[in-house]
């Protein structure tokens, strides 16, 4: 028997243990990847159960249907143009009405679907008791408990899902609206008969009256004197309400989801506040949770670099070893240096630069992520982000950029708006990552002093803001305010946090390190040609006669493009004799800050032409070269002076 | 004392306080550059008319009768601005002074007119500070242009003045009455559960004029300063 093909979407709130009922399904059989042309991600696994191979498509956390945020219009298309056999709806049970808000907008779309009622342990700490009879009864889906976390409940979801693909769903009880606006809803219904579209003609009836941008631009090619018709009748509801058209119809929405929620849910809420109120209330104290925040990220970053340190001198020295047999198989003429000195090292820096502090640092991430903490300190943090004119969320790339620019460019995806994505990415990329921590701390740090290294990573952030409030006044648009949910805490499933650190990581070689190789090679080339003196000669009325360095300096600098960490390296071996002590303090501060800042490195480079295009991309690569060399050669002139 | 006299006291202290918290007496009598002996007599004056909570070392805050008048006043003041500016064209350094003598003569009739006049702005001209709302029963300004011909009236006015999420104290409940925004911000705080008539709680705001935290349909939502802004609640009665 050949089996049968079926495919479901995974579609819910944020926070609500999807991704974990995801992983429960799907095991290792998943893959991410993006939306066709659309920076919104798109995970997908595949199981086998009763004879049936089944896809599985995780949309994004949303928490409406509606057009705000690109998820949204991805996963309102997806479920009606790609239509799914079968949707699950995972629902929150500690936050029922919210919740069920959604799913009341998930069945207008009418498509099979059944709600997984998940994290019923957290709803029993908070008091809540859910009768799930009474809410199938009064939804009309089928409804199964579930504890992701533990894996209860999640066969029996696969059973029932089964049930309703081989006897078909009928039952679905919609939402009915206020008399005035099913009235509106039944006359644009009708005016639509005949015209052929993706959506259900209800749910296009409901969305014309709510103004819904996406569907009046579709619907306008099809039947222009609908849309029309549809803007007529809103604006009679307003006159009606008092209200926009659209909060009309979400009000009666929301009223609709408490309504269900307060005949199915009983409330006794405890007397003690819960551990993770408790937490809560510590972690966005206003001065204690700024202590514990401060301390954790210092700790973090602390561990990260120790370990970090630890591992790639490890590595590094267990890879070199490797070099004896490069030079016996391939020589040591230009193919042999070529093969080492291009590839091989190009490898071994990605290998022992990126790795050892990238994967720690992915795991802290989502662990922290995954806890609830991330929202605690985009909270905290909203206030001084808003001076750039981002808001708190962009703390989280902002951090991230510390291990890696590559991973924070792609985080940036966390802001709502293109807008507030790219000025979050150019804020990003001006923070000093592991590989420039090297060049401070190997320099600086130490030739001139901790004290010295630390007063640059302050000037850089004086840097960031400076250059972030510039670039926020400068992008047009309208800055957009903090709007985030805090959901309750809860432990961290180590599944989940490795699984995310696993895809995120293959994500990062992919990106990087293709190019780190041919940017290697590429360079070792110019090298076995000759050609790199000749270069670092045409770079020296920039290098020399502006940033007073010398001539070879260019050669390191052009190298820092690929690898900013080794540039110090090659530096000292081009320094030899005498080494890095040739330079004076106030070169080593020259050069150090002109690293700092001249150029993201190739694979971020690549990372922002994914997100925002080769044009912008290409923007910010040339500003910060400009910048940092108008900045190099200010630094000399001002400190010559003062020394 | 004089009605002007009055309206500019809490007009200050309206502005001086965020918050909620207290405005102390010197930082009135800065405001107005006159000792603060005698802001001291005044604000007791106001308190025994009720507008007013004072006490000598913490100084003033409003009641929920000083806050309408204050509110409605500083509503008068900012759309003055805006007129004096924008279509008089009056030497920007002039029109604060020039809007703080005319906002008392202002009668609410006027005041409405002026709105819709100038499109309902929502921030005055010098120090882009939001202007508070009107006490018309609408939910948004073009509702009030397409309104404005039938019979106001008849309309009937709210009975408390709405006001913006974030002038509620820590605990402080409150009904969203309206909120002011574009159509896809508020869409989102719709979706979010911010819809008129539903209750919410105001748990605590961050540090230096951080976000807020508020309860909304038993969910907790973080809310940047430009978003409390612009929604605006019933206070619940104290």
């Amino acid at each position: 028997m050949t089996q049968k093909k079926l495919i479901f979407a995974l579609a819910g709130n944020a926070n609500v243990g999807k991704s974990v009922i995801f992983n429960y399904l799907t095991g290792l059989h998943q893959h991410i990847g993006n939306w066709p042309g659309k920076t919104v991600e798109r995970a997908e696994g595949t199981l086998s159960f009763k004879g049936y191979t089944i896809d599985i498509v995780d949309l994004p956390g949303i928490y409406s249907l509606s057009t705000y945020s690109l998820e949204e219009l991805v996963s309102r298309k997806y479920i009606a143009v790609e239509r799914p056999d079968l949707v699950i709806n995972v629902v929150d049970a500690s936050v029922l009405e919210r919740n069920l808000f959604f799913t009341l907008q998930l069945m207008e779309l009418e498509t099979p679907m059944i709600v997984a009622l998940n994290q019923m342990d957290i709803a029993k700490r908070k008091g809540i008791e859910i009768d799930t009879e009474k809410l199938e009864q009064l939804l009309g889906v089928p409804v199964v408990q579930t504890v992701a976390t533990k894996g209860i409940g999640i066969s029996q979801l696969l059973e029932m899902a089964i049930k309703v693909i081989e006897k078909g769903q009928t039952t679905r009880r919609e939402v009915r609206y206020g008399e005035e606006v099913e009235e509106r809803i039944a006359k644009i219904t009708e005016t639509l008969q005949g015209v052929q579209f993706y959506y259900p003609r209800r749910y296009v009836a409901i969305k014309l009256l709510e103004g819904d941008e996406e569907i009046a631009r579709e619907i306008a090619k099809l039947a222009p004197q609908v849309v029309n018709t549809a803007k007529e009748l809103a604006g009679e509801i307003e006159n009606l309400h008092g209200h926009a058209c659209s909060t009309v119809i979400t009000s009666e929405r929301y009223e609709a989801a408490g309504r269900v929620a307060r005949q199915a849910q009983k409330l006794v809420p405890p007397l003690k506040p819960t551990a993770e109120e408790r937490l809560h209330n510590l972690t966005t104290h206003r001065i204690a949770g700024y202590l514990i925040m401060v301390s954790s990220l210092l700790l973090i970053f602390f561990a990260i670099f120790t370990f970090g340190n630890y591992t790639s001198d490890l590595l590094s020295n267990l890879l070199n070893r490797l070099e004896p047999l490069s030079t016996n198989l391939f020589g040591t003429g230009i193919v042999g240096s070529l093969v080492w000195g291009g590839v091989a090292e190009g490898l071994i820096a990605g290998v022992t630069v990126a790795l050892p502090y990238i994967i720690p640092f992915y795991i802290v991430l989502y662990f922290l992520e995954d806890s609830g903490y991330l929202s605690r300190i985009a909270f905290l943090m909203d206030n001084v982000m808003h001076k750039i004119g981002l808001h708190g969320k962009a703390f989280i790339p902002m951090m991230l950029g510390y291990g890696c620019n590559v991973p924070a460019c792609l985080g940036c995806r966390i802001m709502e708006t293109q807008r507030e994505r790219t000025l979050a990415a150019f804020v990003t990329t001006l923070v000093p990552c592991a590989a420039r921590t090297v060049i401070i701390l190997g320099l600086v740090g130490h030739f001139l002093g901790i004290q010295w290294a630390l007063a640059l990573y302050v000037f850089d952030l004086l840097v960031i803001f400076a250059l972030g409030r510039l670039a926020f006044r400068v992008m047009p648009g309208e800055p957009t305010a903090l709007i985030m949910e805090m959901a309750d805490y809860r432990m961290p499933q180590p599944k989940t946090v490795l699984k995310e650190t696993w895809f995120r990581l293959a994500e990062f070689i992919k990106i990087a390190f293709p190019l780190i190789i041919v940017g290697s090679l590429v360079i070792k080339a110019a090298d076995v040609f000759g050609l790199l003196n000749p270069v670092a000669n045409l770079l020296s009325p920039v290098t020399v006669a502006w940033l007073g360095l010398p001539v070879i300096t260019g050669i390191t600098l052009i190298f820092g493009v690929l690898r900013k960490e080794l540039s110090v390296i090659l530096l000292a071996a081009l320094l030899a004799p005498v080494g890095l002590q040739a330079l004076t303090p106030v070169q080593m501060v020259v050069f150090t800050l002109v690293a700092m800042f001249y150029i993201p490195c190739v694979a971020t480079i690549s990372a922002l032409v994914r997100e925002f295009g080769g044009k912008k991309a290409l923007f910010i690569t040339l500003f910060e070269i400009a910048f940092a060399i108008i900045l190099g050669g200010v630094a000399l002139r001002v400190l010559t002076l003062v020394t | 004392m004089s009605s002007k006299s009055l309206e500019d006291y809490l007009k200050a202290i309206y502005i001086l306080s965020r918050n909620g918290k207290s405005t102390s007496t010197t930082e009135i009598a800065e405001h107005f550059k006159i000792a603060p002996a005698s802001v001291t007599e005044m604000l007791q004056k106001l308190a025994n008319k009720g507008y007013v909570r004072y006490s000598p070392y913490r100084g003033a805050h409003l009641t929920r009768k000083g806050f309408q008048v204050a509110e409605k006043v500083t509503r008068k003041h900012r759309l003055l601005e805006r007129f004096l500016h924008d279509i008089l064209r009056i030497r920007e350094d002039r029109v604060h002074s020039e809007a703080c003598e005319m906002e008392h003569a202002l009668s609410d009739e006027a005041e409405e007119s002026l709105c819709r006049f100038l499109k309902h702005p929502d921030r005055c001209p010098d120090d882009d500070k939001i202007i508070p709302a009107c006490d018309l029963p609408f939910s948004t300004c073009e509702e009030c242009v397409e309104l404005h011909k039938k019979d106001l009236e008849e309309s009937g006015k709210r009975e408390l003045i709405p006001v913006s999420i974030d002038q509620l104290k820590k605990g402080e409940r409150g009904k969203v009455s309206f909120i002011r925004g574009e159509h896809k911000v508020l869409q989102r705080l719709s979706d979010m559960g911010l819809t008129p008539g539903t209750e919410v709680t105001v748990v605590k705001s961050a540090p230096f004029h951080g976000p807020l935290e508020i309860l909304v349909r038993g969910s907790r939502l973080a809310l940047g300063r430009g978003m409390t802004e612009i929604i605006f609640v019933e206070a619940e009665k104290e």
